[in-house]
């Protein structure tokens, strides 16, 4: 049996991965990506604790992320879309109008 | 029965006002109009001989609350009416010769311009007139007192456009304002000495009257009622309200709302009973108008202005037969001057209707033949008036007269009968200039001659057969139907014994004053044409005076109207200098005050408050920094927060 530190191990390591992805790649694909893996990492976690506490609720809810998680990719993807119309580009750095 | 028809009396009129008044000119014709208006107050009066009937059956008076109007703490006025024997006489007077001055006036006001607003004016004054003498307490009789007023005021000024009668309108009305501000002085002493309005509860209480009380009310009183019927010093409107249509001067300034007055003393006699000096004025009143006024009238050449005096004097007659306790006298010859009063008045009215306007006696003359009605009903109420027996005026004259003599009131006796004479005199001067000798009149007017319609005719012919016979209701003196019927009302006037031959050789004295007045009329203006002349110029001074009705108006005018208008434009000027100056100044002050609240708001207040807000300005610069925009710096910074939230509780779960 896997003792529930290695499940929240690797999750860490995935959250981690995923920000450092989110705070370094310049890509907006990539930092999507990355948003996803986070996502994911949380939803490891969920399942993880759900199985240690014998409850269902925690499964229920990394159902909802993954389905959340899906809505957002669609959302995210066609804002690249639409930005990229008008750039020709997906550097994030060259989104800077959200200010002021 | 007879409380609902008690009720309905003041309501036809009244609903014909509303009718004509507010839609009538709009719905229908000239002739819905006028037959609304006669025909309301024909049923008036039909409720009027109803409730006459019952109270001369029954012998009661009759109390009918219609509705309460004012209550409130211990004061309740109902809006309700009294029908005793004093106001059925009145009733019938009011509704009687009111509905036939209207049938009359349906032919003289034919094709006048107004003719709605005349007929609605006229049942207006009908519905006052019929609350005036129906109220049971001083409050309604006030509104009527006032309702006839302002009726009197807006029928003078019935043709507006023409300045004398705006005038005379406006002189009637200001006038009788002041015997009003007297009446409504009486009203209040009557109110604080019985905390109530009602005739009953008054007169059950008078009792409890001081006699220095009895005399102010009683003075008061008599003040609202020397304005209403016109008696010295507050008579000069009437002459001038001539100016009004004639059937007006015959129902208000004649018949009814000018009896008011005599009406009012009459009701409250019981309070002047109680105050010899209140009677003694009223009596000297009466007797110095009527002889006054019969002398302004010798002279007159207005047709209508001689009548007006004519009734001025003949009202004085009526006070002083109040005034010496004759009250039956004064309320038998207030109902037999109504009928030959307006006979005189309504007769006039056809002469000038003949003469297409014309009101001149100088201009008139030979008119028996022309028009033979109007002569015939103008010459009835002429010796009606006159005093000849034994038509109406002889009875209720001579009553008076008697009264005066066989109370030992000598003076007042002999100013009564020279008045007498001089009204003999003044009627018959006025029917030989209109009526005989030769015609003076333009070829114009003389070819426009015409006797008037049947509806004008027929109303006179009423009119003059009540005034040869309306006497002998009154008669034997002081014990005929009039007087049995007026008793509980008016008092008992006969328990003074007084023989027969006394008051048979009075009766005789009185014929022979009319009789005299009569030949002397009939030597001046028949036998000797040129002698009238030749004597007012021998007289000089004295007919100048009389002429000019002995300068009252102008002394009033000298005494009263100048120093008002003085006064008023002294007001005047100072409202405009001194009161609009300070009021100016008030508001140059504010002004210069605004001016310098203005410079501390613009440099202190906004200086402040700019530089608070460039401050923040300032700061922003620096912080809206934080905001780049870039998702990146958004997102470290969310990362930077999460770890600083989790190091806070960190250190708060260790604690």
């Amino acid at each position: 049996m896997i003792p529930l530190s290695a499940y929240v191990a690797v999750s860490a390591v995935l959250f981690i991965t995923g920000l450092l992805g989110v705070l370094i790649r310049r890509n907006f694909i990539i930092v999507l990506m990355a948003v996803e893996i986070m996502l994911n990492a949380a939803n490891i976690n969920l399942v993880a604790f759900s199985h240690y506490l014998e409850s269902m609720a925690g499964q229920l809810v990394a159902l909802f992320v993954i389905a959340i998680a899906a809505g957002e990719a669609a959302v995210g993807l066609a804002i690249i879309i639409v930005v990229f119309r008008g750039k020709i580009s997906t550097n994030v750095d060259e989104m800077n109008l959200l200010k002021w | 029965m007879t409380d609902l028809l008690i009720k309905l009396i003041p309501v036809f009129p009244l609903l014909a006002v509303i009718a004509n008044g507010l839609i009538g000119r709009y719905l229908w014709s000239h002739e819905w109009a006028h037959r609304l208006a006669w025909g309301s107050v024909g049923l008036s009066f039909l409720c009027t001989i109803g409730v006459f009937a019952d109270v001369v059956r029954t012998g009661t008076a009759h109390e009918v609350v219609a509705y309460p109007w004012i209550f409130g703490g211990d004061l309740t006025i109902n809006m309700a009416f009294l029908v005793d024997p004093l106001t059925c006489v009145m009733l019938l007077v009011v509704t009687g010769v009111g509905f036939l001055i209207h049938v009359y006036s349906v032919g003289y006001m034919h094709g006048e311009d107004g003719f709605t607003r005349f007929f609605t004016y006229m049942n207006l004054f009908m519905v006052s007139m019929l609350l005036l003498v129906m109220g049971n307490n001083y409050a309604v009789l006030f509104i009527g007192w006032e309702g006839v007023g302002l009726c009197s005021y807006l029928l003078i000024g019935y043709y507006y456009d023409k300045v004398s009668a705006a005038k005379a309108a406006t002189k009637a009305f200001v006038v009788n304002r002041i015997g009003d501000a007297g009446f409504l002085l009486a009203i209040f002493l009557v109110f604080i000495n019985f905390k109530t309005l009602d005739y009953t509860k008054v007169f059950a209480q008078i009792g409890h009257l001081s006699p220095e009380m009895a005399t102010a009310i009683s003075l008061c009183l008599l003040v609202g009622a020397i304005g209403k019927s016109a008696q010295i010093p507050l008579y000069t409107w009437l002459p001038d309200a001539m100016e009004g249509p004639t059937p007006v001067s015959a129902l208000i300034h004649a018949a009814t709302m000018v009896t008011a007055g005599v009406y009012m003393i009459v009701r409250n006699h019981l309070i002047f009973d109680l105050s010899p000096v209140a009677l003694t004025v009223v009596a000297v009143i009466g007797g110095a108008t009527a002889l006054f006024a019969a002398t302004i009238g010798l002279v007159q050449h207005d047709i209508k202005r001689v009548l007006a005096y004519s009734t001025v004097s003949q009202l004085g007659y009526m006070f002083l037969g109040a005034g010496i306790g004759a009250y039956t006298a004064a309320i038998f010859h207030l109902m037999t001057h109504a009928f030959f009063k307006a006979l005189l008045f309504l007769s006039a009215g056809s002469v000038i209707h003949a003469l297409s306007g014309e009101q001149d006696i100088r201009k008139m003359g030979g008119l028996s033949h022309k028009i033979p009605w109007t002569h015939k009903l103008f010459f009835i109420g002429t010796i009606a008036i006159a005093g000849i027996p034994p038509f109406a005026g002889f009875w209720s004259k001579d009553e008076i007269m008697a009264h005066a003599f066989t109370h030992h009131h000598y003076v007042l006796y002999g100013m009564a009968a020279i008045g007498a004479l001089l009204t003999s005199f003044y009627m018959f001067r006025l029917t030989y200039l209109t009526f005989y000798g030769k015609s003076r009149m333009d070829h114009h007017t003389e070819a426009h001659v015409h006797e008037s319609p049947m509806v004008m005719i027929g109303p006179l012919m009423v009119l003059g057969v009540l005034s040869l016979t309306g006497g002998f209701i009154g008669f034997p003196p002081d014990q005929g139907a009039l007087h049995d019927f007026l008793a509980p009302a008016a008092g008992a006037s006969g328990e003074h014994e007084v023989s027969t031959g006394l008051v048979l050789t009075l009766m005789m004295i009185a014929s022979g004053i009319a009789l005299f007045g009569w030949a002397l009329a009939h030597y001046l203006y028949s036998v000797n044409p040129t002698a009238p002349d030749r004597w007012a110029a021998k007289a000089g001074v004295l007919y100048s005076t009389l002429m000019n009705k002995y300068y009252i108006d102008e002394l009033y005018d000298l005494l009263f109207v100048e120093p008002t208008k003085k006064w008023g434009l002294a007001l005047d000027w100072f409202d405009r200098v001194v009161l609009d100056g300070i009021v100016r100044a008030v508001g140059h002050m504010a002004e210069m005050g605004a001016a310098g609240s203005t410079w501390v708001e613009k440099h202190v207040i906004y200086g402040g408050i700019n530089i608070v807000g460039y401050g923040n300005h300032l700061m922003a610069r620096q912080w809206r920094q934080l905001q780049s925009g870039m998702v990146h710096h958004y997102a470290a910074i969310i990362v930077a927060g999460l770890f600083l939230l989790a190091v806070v509780i960190q250190l708060i779960v260790q604690r």
